[in-house]
């Protein structure tokens, strides 16, 4: 309320309404005390309620935390640091050594980010600074169902299309040029990292690109008018103006979708060939943590396998939390605090 | 430094921006190249192998021509049932707490789900196994739900806190100045005016697990049956489309492009009738 607009002063001139009589008085104060107990209560009972219910979502998160580690105690003081250094994955005589999955992970995710990396960048700077808005709104929409597709459809398109195809069609180019590189050499194979790692850079691309396209739209417009003013074309405007306002944000988008890449299991794990296995070629088949987990979680016999198994969840856990808080961190400092919605 | 120079210099430049430029709408044709291509693949894959059988009959056995997936569509809709039954309640409840209350608990419990919706899905698999099936002693329509379920928390949690923030202050201090207790003005003014943004938050949540295969894997499992009861194993659209594309069988295969067909056409309906009725309003979680 405006401070001008005060309450009308009592003024014996002015005529006073009916006072209730003393009978009506209390009969309200009943009523009042009456109404407002459940009310208050009723207060009182939503708030803890949604509180609670908060309190889960939290809860959820620690119990992640408390169940994965319990659940790889055995494997955790088995191998300790073991775990991660020894490449022999062997369930028959109970060794488990998770280098092999790392490696994998590390790889199809490279190149996953080799090319998802340009073409987000690409397709984002396109629909901010260049496409009208009509189109660019119509190409972000396409975006988001490419988003929307369920990864066992990719993996089911990966094993049968992308992976056949890049045998016949990439890894022969690869290896005559760029042959002399261990990683181009070998048989080539339509399972394998290579695709996994295109099928990723598929899956991921919508992710990085959205988060591009917002932070580009949050640089100010004054920084472009600033840039071109200068005499800037285009190409220099964006270099000048756009990109390093966005930079971090770009980054946080990029580590958003290099969380992605890590977890994806169903679409990797039909691609990848499942071998637990270091094998220097991308043409050659491997495996990745969530591929591993998604495969032999269900053949698990014995506890320190299954402990083992839930040990690859709890690193993945790990990376995909320190992966995400980071990249919302740098995302948040674009977009501002309205990004706090995401 | 001479006019030509000058003006040869401001050709490489404008040159450049073009190229630049030129670049960036090729990688914007490549972005969007494999939509077209997955789609166009299901469709001249899956509509031949999709027939009426497919959605009334059971799989039948390795080397019999025909049968569907039957089960499998009703078990996916029965496991989002569950999933919702968890996710929806929870969800909200938490959202609403996040925007109308926004105690000491909020800031953590934003961050909670900002991470939940991180995290691989595969994950939340081992923890319903550990939680759900493992205490129950077999997979189970539960388990399957409760993963799934979880999945939906933070997705409701989020959006329905974005929808509600939406709603105007003023239509809160009126219910409050007509003497509208609090939990009223949240059930009645502000849920009321923000119903449709939470429905549609909550509808993609659902679009979203129903293609969940990982979580799936290890908790609902799979059944080549009906199945009878929520403590038996389920089967699942995209757990089938899975086991079927790396079996060896050419039937099995073409079910699973069939079968992939269904569940993208679900998926996608959801999807596109949502963001039509909301037509951008909503901001996509990631």
């Amino acid at each position: 309320m405006e401070p001008s607009r005060k309450l009308p002063a009592r003024n014996d001139a002015e005529p006073r309404p009916p006072q209730p009589t003393r009978q009506v008085m209390a009969a309200i104060a009943e009523k009042a005390r009456v109404g407002s107990l459940p009310g208050l209560l009723g207060d009182r009972l939503f708030r803890w309620s949604t509180a609670t219910l908060a309190l889960m979502v939290i809860a959820l998160l620690a119990g992640f935390a408390v169940v994965l580690t319990m659940q790889s105690r055995l494997s955790l003081v088995k191998f300790s640091f073991r775990f991660f250094t020894s490449s022999n994955w062997d369930p028959v005589n109970e060794q488990f050594g998770a280098l092999p999955f790392v490696y994998g992970t590390v790889m199809t995710s490279a190149i996953a980010l080799l090319i998802a990396v340009p073409l987000s960048l690409g397709s984002a700077l396109a629909m901010v600074e260049m496409l009208p808005q009509w189109l660019a709104t119509r190409i972000g929409f396409m975006v988001e169902l490419l988003a929307a597709i369920p990864s066992v459809v990719y993996g089911l398109w990966g094993i049968f299309v992308l992976g056949p195809w890049l045998r016949d069609n990439i890894d022969p180019l690869l290896a005559g040029y760029l042959g002399f590189l261990p990683i181009f050499q070998g048989p080539q194979l339509s399972v394998s990292l290579l695709t996994a790692g295109v099928l990723l850079s598929v899956m991921i691309i919508p992710y990085i690109t959205a988060v591009c396209t917002e932070v580009f739209r949050a640089v100010p417009q004054n920084q472009r008018e600033a840039a071109l003013a200068l005499g800037a074309t285009r190409w220099e405007m964006i270099r000048m103006a756009v990109v390093p306002y966005g930079y971090s944000g770009v980054v946080g988008a990029i580590i958003l979708g290099l969380g992605r890449a890590l977890g994806e299991t169903i679409a990797v794990a039909m691609v990848i060939g499942n071998r637990p296995e270091i094998a220097a070629s991308l043409f050659m088949p491997s495996s990745t943590l969530a591929s591993a987990i998604a495969n032999e979680f269900t053949e698990a016999t014995g506890d320190l396998y299954l402990s083992a198994l839930v040990e690859l969840g709890l690193v993945l856990m790990v990376l995909a939390v320190v992966l995400n808080a980071a990249a919302r961190a740098l995302v948040m400092g674009v977009v501002g605090q309205q990004g706090e919605r995401r | 430094m001479s006019a030509s120079t000058r003006d040869s210099f401001y050709l490489y430049r404008k040159l450049k921006s073009s190229l630049m430029m030129g670049l960036t709408l090729v990688a914007t044709v490549l972005t969007l190249l494999p939509l077209i291509f997955v789609l166009a693949y299901l469709v001249s894959k899956g509509l031949s192998s999709l027939n009426f059988n497919f959605f009334t009959h059971l799989p039948k056995p390795v080397g019999e021509p025909g049968g569907g997936m039957a089960n499998a569509i009703v078990g996916t809709f029965e496991l989002v049932a569950l999933a919702s039954l968890m996710g929806v309640p929870i969800g909200i409840g938490a959202g609403l707490y996040l925007n109308e209350y926004g105690g000491s608990l909020s800031a953590p419990a934003r961050f909670a789900a900002d991470v939940l919706i991180g995290m691989p899905s595969i994950v939340v698999g081992i923890f319903a196994y550990v939680v759900v099936v493992r205490p129950m002693h077999g997979f189970s329509a539960l388990a399957g739900g409760f993963a799934l379920g979880i999945i939906m928390i933070p997705l409701v949690t989020r959006t329905t806190e974005e929808m509600v923030r939406l709603v105007p202050q003023e239509l809160r201090e009126a219910a409050l100045a007509l003497g509208v207790t609090r939990w009223r003005t949240t059930v009645s003014i502000v849920v009321r005016t923000a119903a449709a943004g939470i429905a549609t938050g909550v509808i993609l949540a659902i679009a979203r697990v129903a293609g969940e295969t990982a979580p799936l894997l290890f908790t609902a499992f799979g059944n080549r049956f009906w199945s009878h009861g929520l403590s038996e194993p389920i089967a699942s659209l995209t757990v089938q489309v899975y086991t079927y594309a790396i079996s060896p069988f050419a039937n099995w295969q073409r079910q699973a492009w069939a079968g992939a067909l269904v569940l993208t056409g679900i998926v996608l309906a959801l999807e596109l009738g949502v963001r039509w009725i909301t037509r951008g309003r909503l901001k996509p979680l990631r």
